[in-house]
């Protein structure tokens, strides 16, 4: 009897606060993805011909972002049921947001006006129960040119 | 030292190649972080103490890798990639390698 009310108030206070923390860091990913928009991240591997007098310099951002405990039993009940698994989803959407951010945070510090060759790693740091995922890191790298 | 993820510099020519070099390092998490990690396991939300603690060891496995490739005489590291995988319950390594150049 005990363990269901427990199960409960971590499912209760997992909901409250994990839907908190995801909307107040959506706002400030939106917020900052606006403020950053003027320094573009891209994929390529080249950099842009004819500028032969740009500087490189490696930049990375990281961050460790963990589920709440509700999302944590809903994705196990997807686990029987199978399908997408959108808590899971929008964790690692707001882990790589938040990554590429950093970088491009650290490469306005230089005053880079264009990050390329962006490679990104996930790796899943902390396991939880049953090995679902705890938490997971994204790491962001590319290089950063800057105009000398 | 010029380090980049690109094969080449732009602007520049590579004259020597010395091969692959690499560092890493593996670290653990102490109690008071692992209680705080498990806390927000439950409410969700970013875990600053595991940014910071891998940011730090990150840095050490990238210092690894210059101290190997200015051994070797190189002045930059192409072609860089970090990799990080999870060891042990409570432990990450942190992984960083390239290759060693000469650039003109």
């Amino acid at each position: 009897m005990y363990d269901l009310i427990i199960f409960l108030v971590l499912l209760l206070l997992g909901y409250g606060f994990g839907r908190y923390a995801e909307s107040r860091h959506y706002k400030s990913i939106r917020h900052r993805e606006i403020k950053l928009n003027q320094i573009p991240a891209v994929a390529s591997r080249v950099p842009p011909p004819g500028r032969p007098d740009l500087q490189s310099q490696l930049v990375t951002g990281s961050v460790v972002v963990s589920v709440d405990y509700f999302k944590r039993f809903l994705a196990s009940l997807r686990n029987i049921f199978g399908g997408r698994i959108s808590s899971y989803e929008s964790l690692l959407d707001r882990a790589r947001r938040e990554a590429i951010l950093r970088m491009k945070q650290q490469a306005k510090e230089l005053n880079a006006e264009l990050v390329f060759n962006i490679k990104m790693e996930t790796a899943s740091i902390h396991k939880g129960q049953g090995n679902t995922i705890g938490s997971v890191e994204v790491l962001a790298y590319g290089t950063a040119l800057i105009p000398s | 030292m010029i380090v980049s993820n690109l094969e080449v510099v732009p602007g520049k020519r590579i004259t020597k190649h010395y091969g692959l070099v690499q560092g890493s390092s593996v670290r653990a998490k102490h109690v008071g972080r692992d209680f705080m990690a498990g806390l927000k396991n439950i409410f969700g939300g970013e875990l600053k103490g595991y940014t910071e603690l891998l940011q730090e060891s990150r840095e050490e496995a990238y210092e690894r890798m210059l101290k190997m490739a200015k051994a070797t005489g190189a002045n930059a590291v192409l072609n860089v990639r970090f990799s990080t995988s999870s060891v042990a319950a409570g432990a990450a390594e942190l992984f960083a390698y390239g290759t060693a150049v000469t650039l003109e």
